[in-house]
């Protein structure tokens, strides 16, 4: 088979992929709704049963006395399971994963297609970098949701994943296709593969960071009801969020900041010189610096932190999107 | 000391109250705020943000041809932007202010914790708390072994775990108690000093950046095929270099261009992409040195002696002679024309000065226009394939006074027709002439002619060195070692108290804290308890009795115990 016929075929089974992460991210909103519906019932009928008493607005959540310790290492956050059993949530959660497992599959193999297209690692360009990206944080995703923490981010991890392939396999699509000389290089290799690595955690801890916000505030407020009281406890949103950015930080400070010197230097003779892309790399190294000192400092521990987290992919965002398509620097080799 | 004890320490009291007015005070003030947590924090932001207008406003360093169309499409904007340096961004004291806080802050913040961090390596970790069951993870069980025995092995154990230990000897003894002692280890001191090392790195890159940048250079040179040139500042096209630049220390090698290759994709979506650079170079390294030769490419440097030769951006340099009306060669040989678009459309001039007595006592001009795959169709005369498989040269004309001699520098690329007329054919139209390699033109008026020989292909070098690079990129390794360090070790103690118990079993009560995320405690604290077990004699390291069914002897209060096997303690 010729380039562009694997091309093509990738692209299929990316699209593939797609329509099974779209089920996947049905199964997950049925999964929520269930579960909120249960909750209500739950919460409704302790109310009654306990009328009066000053913890029974709490109800729902009783047993989370253990989550704020100090090692967070406990896969199963406590809250107590609602009095309503939530069969119909358990089971919408088994076949969203399943789907998820099966879209992660076709995507990786999607992926490995549009490699052997083009006979180097598929991540030459926006759209094999956002496809590539996409089965990272999918595979990130799928190793997380063996915790309920990890569950909690199912919808929105999912969303995201097939939003960017979405886009990737309409806007962003290039047929195979030779490299630039100046992306001809092992350096391309080792440096966007860690970028994409990285991009791919700090999504998904992006979304984590997101439902900190939420439960931290709903637990302020005391919430019964509502999307937050499907959440796990704040603080395990938090350690969550933190352990995926303190993976992913080492990453892009070798990948795109010393890798990337590195080849500069080889490629255009200086290791640093102020390319919009390499600015806003410093500047979401620097935001990523803000977010881990935030969790140490007295005071910004929890939402605040999250809101740096949230802020700091923004960055991340803008330098991959922004910079490919806003700018002309040397590095514009986006390909649109 | 924790780095959240040393972050506390850190920390300035509330800025509620104003500062005081002694100069000192201010001082010590300004001192205990800049050093503090968060401001590292606000600072780490403003730089973040301070480096955003740099990568949307033009720089002069980096594009300056983009600044000069800045500045005529937004005259009165680029007033505003002089003035707040955005035109040069990197270099503007406010940017520089923040950085150097950042840097100062960061120093502040590292030497103290140094020293509380050396203090606190050589202290002894802090003994056994009273009551062990209020640590996170608390095991009790009763063994057959001997309290010393048990200690021995623990020690043993601990230590093989690379945990540091508390003086041997620190047995407690309290009266009215049966004998007994405890053994605190600590282990994961690595991590402050991996932060402590983070920071410090971060230090060494920003200075040797700085440093390096005083001495490095950076030149330009365009070479044709089948010229060369001498690595000395006035070969130079362009050079900028740092203020302690020597140019006596340029490596005096000299480079002759036999080859510039070059390849663009032929077919598919990137059609006209290029494919192939490469540079056969015939290479000396100092004079009298033999000749070596040598192929530079994209992302292949040639390296003399810590300065890069680096392929930058190639051209088409056609070959024009031209004569007067009686055949004598006024000038000859390859002229860099500049592309234009992708497609290596290309402009350029060849200057011809003829000087009064000469020729018809004029200086001609000639402007070009290079198309390596010349079409030709109603948006006129262009390229649409930047390798030649229809080469064309398309000229007018000029003659009169170039303007060579007046002292301004000019651009040979473009010709100041200020003194100038331009050829006119016989009825009146401008000379106009398209010509193949190999065909000649008459010019106007018996001024003699011009032939297009062909072409040869031109490349701009790159000459730079990037000085202090090595140190950069130690630290910056220095700094990532640091980090891992940093964010993975886990800072942990655990603690093993004995007491013997009435009859023959030993009380043995194992705990564990731990002061940073991740990992996991219990399996330690249990691998520990399995491991020291196993160290003691024979049988008598086996658990004759589990769990904490009631407080130990030291245990005066009932405290709540966790599970009957001891998993979780409460807090
Ligand atoms: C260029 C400036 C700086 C950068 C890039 C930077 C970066 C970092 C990074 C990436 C970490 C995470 C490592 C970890 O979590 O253990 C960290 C931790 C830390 N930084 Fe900085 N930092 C900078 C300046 C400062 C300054 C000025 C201070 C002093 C106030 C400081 C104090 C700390 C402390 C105490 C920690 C440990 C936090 C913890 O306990 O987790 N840093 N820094």
């Amino acid at each position: 088979m010729d380039a562009a016929a694997l091309g093509e075929w990738s692209r299929f089974v990316v699209a593939g992929a797609i329509a099974a992460y779209i089920v996947a991210w049905l199964a997950f909103c049925a999964e929520t709704a269930y579960r909120l519906r249960d909750r209500r019932v739950a919460a409704a009928s302790t109310a009654s049963a306990v009328a009066g008493a000053p913890t029974a607005p709490r109800l729902a959540r009783v047993g989370g006395t253990a989550a704020d310790g100090d090692n967070g290492d406990d896969p199963v956050p406590p809250h107590a399971e609602p009095v309503v059993a939530d069969d119909q949530a358990e089971r919408m959660a088994g076949i969203g994963y399943s789907v998820t497992v099966l879209a992660t599959l076709l995507l990786g193999a999607g992926v490995v297609l549009r490699a052997l297209s083009v006979s180097r690692p598929p991540w030459g360009n926006m759209y094999e970098f956002s496809i590539t990206a996409a089965l990272v944080a999918s595979i990130a995703f799928l190793a997380l949701a063996r915790t309920k923490a990890g569950r909690a981010a199912a919808v929105w991890v999912v969303l995201i994943v097939f939003v960017t392939l979405s886009l990737a396999v309409t806007v962003l699509y290039l047929p195979p296709g030779p490299l630039v000389p100046a992306l001809r290089s092992y350096w391309l290799v080792v440096h966007v593969g860690a970028a994409v690595l990285a991009f791919g955690l700090f999504t998904v801890a992006a979304v984590v960071s997101a439902l900190q916000i939420v439960a931290e505030r709903a637990e302020g407020k005391g919430a019964t009801s509502g999307f937050a009281t499907s959440l796990p406890a704040s603080s395990t949103l938090d350690r969550l969020a933190y352990r995926l950015i303190a993976i992913a930080f080492p990453v892009w400070t070798v990948g795109p900041l010393i890798l990337g010197a590195i080849w500069a230097e080889a490629s255009w003779g200086r290791y640093w010189g102020w390319d919009p892309k390499e600015v806003w790399a410093l500047i979401t190294w620097l935001a990523y610096a803000a977010f881990l000192h935030a969790r140490a400092t007295a005071g910004w521990k929890g939402s605040k932190a999250s809101v740096v987290s949230l802020i700091a992919y923004g960055t991340v965002l803008f330098s991959y999107f922004g910079v490919n398509i806003v700018f002309n620097g040397l590095h514009s080799y986006g390909g649109l | 000391m924790t780095t959240r004890d040393v972050e506390a320490a850190a920390r300035t009291p509330e800025p509620d109250r104003p500062p005081a007015l002694s100069a000192r005070e201010t001082a010590a003030w300004v001192w205990r705020q800049l050093t503090s947590m968060r401001v590292a924090l606000i600072l780490l932001f403003m730089l973040a943000v301070a480096a955003i207008p740099g990568s949307v406003v033009p720089q002069n360093d980096i594009n300056p041809l983009a600044v000069g169309d800045f500045r005529v499409r937004n005259p009165a904007l680029s007033e505003w932007y002089d003035r707040l340096g955005l035109f040069d961004v990197y270099s503007a004291p406010w940017f520089a202010a923040i950085y150097i806080a950042l840097l100062v802050s960061l120093v502040g913040c590292i030497l103290p914790r140094s020293i509380q961090h050396w203090r606190a390596m050589r202290a002894a970790p802090p003994p056994a708390p009273r009551r062990l069951s209020r640590m996170p993870v608390y095991r009790r069980f009763e063994v057959t072994a001997g309290p010393d025995d048990v200690l021995d092995a623990a020690r043993a154990e601990l230590r093989s775990r690379r945990y540091r230990l508390d003086r041997v000897g620190s047995v407690e003894q309290i009266p009215a108690h049966p004998p007994g002692g405890s053994v605190a280890g600590e282990a994961g001191q690595l991590r402050e000093t991996g932060n402590l090392v983070f920071h410090l790195a971060v230090v060494v890159v920003l200075v040797a950046v700085a440093v390096g940048s005083l001495f490095g250079y950076r030149a330009t040179v365009l070479v044709p095929e089948g010229s060369g040139f001498a690595n000395s500042v006035i070969q130079y096209d362009g050079l900028s270099s740092g203020a302690l630049f020597d140019a006596r220390d340029l490596p005096p090698f000299s480079l002759e261009l036999d080859e510039f290759e070059m390849q663009f994709v032929e077919s598919g979506p990137q059609l006209g992409t290029p494919d192939r650079f490469e540079a056969t170079v015939r290479f000396t390294a100092e004079p009298g040195a033999p000749e070596q030769t040598r192929t530079i490419r994209v992302n292949e440097p040639l390296e003399v002696d810590g300065t890069l030769v680096h392929i930058l951006n190639p051209g088409y340099a056609p070959a024009i002679t031209v004569r007067d009306a009686d055949g004598t060669v006024l000038a000859e040989g390859p002229v860099p024309f500049l592309p234009q678009d992708n497609s290596f459309t290309s402009t350029g001039v060849r200057k011809v000065p003829v000087g009064p007595e000469a020729g018809m006592g004029e200086d001609i001009g000639i402007q070009g226009l290079f198309l390596p795959t010349a079409v030709v169709d109603d948006r006129g005369p262009r390229s649409i394939f930047p390798e030649p498989r229809n080469p064309a040269l398309f000229i007018t004309a000029f003659h009169g006074d170039l303007g060579l001699d007046d002292g301004q520098p000019q651009s040979v690329y473009r010709l100041d027709t200020s003194g100038m007329e331009q050829f006119r054919t016989d009825d009146g139209e401008a000379f106009r002439a398209a010509l193949a390699v190999g065909e000649t033109v008459q010019l106007p008026e018996g001024f003699g002619s011009v032939r297009f020989d062909g072409y040869v292909t031109w490349v701009n070098l790159q000459i730079g060195r990037n000085a202090g690079k090595e140190f950069v990129l130690g630290g910056a390794l220095m700094a990532l070692a640091g980090l891992l360090a940093s964010l993975y070790v886990r800072r942990r103690r655990a603690w093993v108290r004995v007491a013997a118990n009435v009859g023959t079993a030993t009380v043995v009560e194992v705990a564990g804290l731990q002061r940073s995320e991740g990992g996991d405690l219990e399996a330690e604290v249990d691998a520990i308890t399995a491991g020291f077990l196993s160290r003691l004699p024979a049988d008598t390291g086996r658990v004759v009795r589990h769990g904490p069914p009631r407080p130990g002897p030291r245990d005066g209060t009932a405290d709540r115990v966790g599970d009957m096997d001891g998993r979780r303690s409460a807090r």
